[in-house]
């Protein structure tokens, strides 16, 4: 029972990670209709910060930076690797991204010397508590409440304010939007830092847990997240995070399954698995609105 | 447009091709007949090493062009169907006399045979040429079925939602070659190595020294022989119907061109012949595991094609050369630190030649969108300038 609790536990926990990172994908592809394959690896680089900050400065300052500085590199990344391209076919736009993400992925094995980092115990959040006496993390505990304020106060955000008024315009139409007079670029932007500073979030979460950063630890998270944003439909965003729930207590039960049957090194499988049978049986997820194509 | 075809064009790429493969033997073998040949061309060299490599990437490129560049299709599932080749040609070809000691975790392979080993073993000139080349072919097969399979469902979809689910089956390739419960014909998460490699093609004398080297002539010939392939499959009525596919999907099928068959036609190839890059890529690095087939893989060929021109099959090779070179060669100055007199030149320390390249790349994806080639193969441009001349 306490297993089961415990597993049930870091589940709901990894889950809230990952829809930390899905709210950036499921927002970037909605408006740009693009796979940022560098979100994972922004990701990692707001882990790295957090390392890095925390070293030389105390963390109530340094908690804030990294997720101000994770929202600057986003925004750049955005005008230097994607803004160029806007015209240019989808498939170059998403080279692009695989570009960035190779050139974040060698700049932090350079900066790191390859070395694995372990991240700052940050005090509260990596302090153990008794939950029906399985020990856990306050981090794990935090997660899933910090998800569903960021949510709320996202949709809010987007439903409520002139800002996320332009952006659903732009997601549902590009062109009409832009000559409704809405500054395109901007719109885009805030997209961005919105999904990066979600995701600093999310780091900071996730390696209070996986203490170990390496430069390639973005890329599979990073994925998984961008199954949860197709699960829950993409675009959507509370359908992402629903997807992101279900893939990470999905995934922690079959690790936790008894190592007898030795299916663990299926967790990762399991996820993409998923992501096929959704995309062939309901290509536009649990929530996503019904695309039609045009001639 | 009816054009008479001329035969012309074929004999003088039939001709460079083998002056090429010429200059690739004397290239190795310089070394044995001279004793004080330059450091390059020591058998040791890190040139043989780039030439090995960029055979079996080039292969990869021009496989994953023919779906990318040629179909349109927008497929990140490369480096599965590699680890499906490796994995086919390292189970098939390790020798019986190796095989308790490679599978000494799961005693002994469930494998009972061994390719090269039904022809003589791989110390005879029969086992070894036709043990390994239907291994190869099988790799190829192997990753070709599999690729029937996962195009069933997969291929339906477009564009960005076939890459990534493309990617995932790769990944699900990956796990499934690591499970322990496959162990005896996978050998689970250990690699398989003690295979034939292009150093066994070296011709050896009684005494054991080397007569002639064939180990880079060796995966030259293969990649060039499936180029070629994949350049007469583009060059025929299935590659036209490939690029009007390309070119838009409802037009080409208003012309009459099955779509479904011809995109699962173009995908089982490509797969084909990314399994035979794969038991190549075994070939090269000595073993078979599942570690180098990441996404990772994939996406380092994909920029090998964008570097080179998508829709350009000797854009692909050419860039395939020129990034093997820099990443394994020429940039090597830039991973060792520096002091030149008492200036210690900064920022140079191991990473920073990767860091370097990926801005290259950058900037080729930004600025220069089409690749060195284009859409346009080298004997284009020979062509062009004539016609220029010609006016």
């Amino acid at each position: 029972m306490e297993y089961i609790i415990s597993i049930l536990l870091s589940g709901i926990s990894v889950g809230g990670q990952y829809a930390l990172i899905a709210i950036g994908y499921t927002m970037v592809y909605g408006i740009l209709r693009l796979i940022n394959f560098a979100h994972g690896d922004v990701f990692m680089v707001a882990g790295l910060m957090g390392i890095y900050l925390s070293a030389s400065m105390p963390l109530y300052v340094a908690i804030p930076m990294v997720i101000v500085l994770t929202a600057i590199l986003a925004f750049f990344i955005e005008r230097a690797a994607y803004k160029p391209l806007r015209s240019a076919p989808r498939m170059s736009v998403m080279i692009s991204a695989i570009g960035v993400s190779y050139l974040l992925q060698n700049m932090a094995t350079y900066i790191t010397g390859a070395q694995p980092m372990t991240y700052p115990t940050i005090p509260g959040l990596s302090d153990t508590v008794q939950i029906a006496g399985t020990p856990t993390k306050w981090a794990v505990l935090l997660t899933p409440v910090l998800v569903a304020v960021l949510v709320v106060a996202l949709t809010v955000l987007i439903n409520k304010t002139k800002v996320g008024m332009a952006m659903r315009a732009v997601s549902k139409d590009f062109e009409t939007a832009q000559l409704m007079g809405i500054k395109i670029n901007t719109v885009i932007s805030v997209t961005f830092v919105i999904g990066s500073v979600l995701a600093a979030v999310g780091s900071i979460l996730y390696f209070t847990n996986y203490s170990a950063v390496t430069p390639t630890i973005g890329a599979l998270p990073g994925l998984k997240a961008f199954v949860a944003a197709v699960f829950g439909g993409i675009g959507s965003i509370p359908g992402a995070v629903i997807g992101a729930f279900i893939i990470g207590i999905c995934e922690t039960v079959i690790k936790g399954l008894p190592s007898a049957w030795d299916v663990s090194v299926f967790s990762d499988a399991f996820t993409f698995a998923l992501l096929v049978i959704v995309l062939v049986f309901k290509p536009t997820g649990l929530f996503g609105e019904k695309a039609t194509d045009k001639v | 447009m009816i054009q008479k075809k001329s035969k012309k064009g074929a004999f003088i790429a039939l001709g460079c091709i083998l002056v090429f493969l010429a200059v690739i033997v004397l290239l190795e073998n310089l070394g044995l007949f001279m004793d004080n040949v330059p450091k390059v061309l020591k058998p040791t060299s890190q040139l043989f090493v780039v030439l090995k490599k960029t055979a079996v990437y080039a292969l990869a490129a021009v496989s994953m062009n023919l779906l990318t560049g040629f179909t349109g299709l927008f497929s990140l599932g490369q480096a599965g169907f590699m680890l499906l080749g490796a994995y086919t040609y390292a189970i098939l070809t390790v020798p019986m006399a190796n095989k308790d000691q490679v599978y000494y975790a799961f005693n002994g392979s469930a494998v009972k045979f061994s390719l090269p080993d039904l022809f003589g073993g791989v110390d005879t000139v029969a086992g070894l040429v036709l043990g390994v080349l239907l291994a190869i072919i099988l790799a190829g097969i192997v990753a070709a079925i599999f690729a029937w399979f996962i195009g069933l469902p997969v291929l339906r979809l477009k564009s960005d939602y076939l890459a990534i689910a493309t990617l995932g089956f790769a990944e699900i390739m990956r796990a499934i070659f690591q499970w322990q419960k496959l162990g005896p014909v996978t050998n689970g998460a250990n690699m398989i190595n003690k295979i034939p490699t292009f150093a066994n093609f070296n011709i050896e004398n009684a005494a054991g020294k080397v007569v002639l080297r064939l180990s880079t002539f060796v995966p030259f010939l293969l990649a060039i022989i499936c180029i070629a392939i994949i350049v007469l499959l583009i060059n025929s009525s299935y590659g036209r119907a490939f690029k009007a596919i390309r070119e838009d999907e409802i037009a080409a099928e208003a012309m009459g061109i099955n779509l479904a068959k011809h995109k699962r036609m173009s995908f089982c190839i490509s797969s084909f012949f990314a399994g035979i890059s794969g038991a190549m890529f075994a070939m090269f690095v000595n073993n078979a595991q599942a570690k180098p087939f990441t996404t990772n893989l994939t996406y380092e060929i994909l920029l090998i094609v964008v570097i080179g021109g998508i829709g350009s099959i000797t854009g692909s090779c050419i860039a395939t050369f020129l990034y093997v070179a820099c990443s394994e060669w020429w940039l090597r100055f830039l991973d060792t630190q520096t002091v030149i007199g008492d200036f210690q030149v900064p920022l140079l320390r191991p990473g920073f030649r990767m860091v370097v390249f990926s801005i290259v790349i950058m900037v080729v994806v930004l600025f220069f969108r089409r690749g060195i080639m284009g859409n346009k193969e080298l004997p284009d441009l020979f062509k062009g300038k004539r016609k220029e001349a010609a006016k």
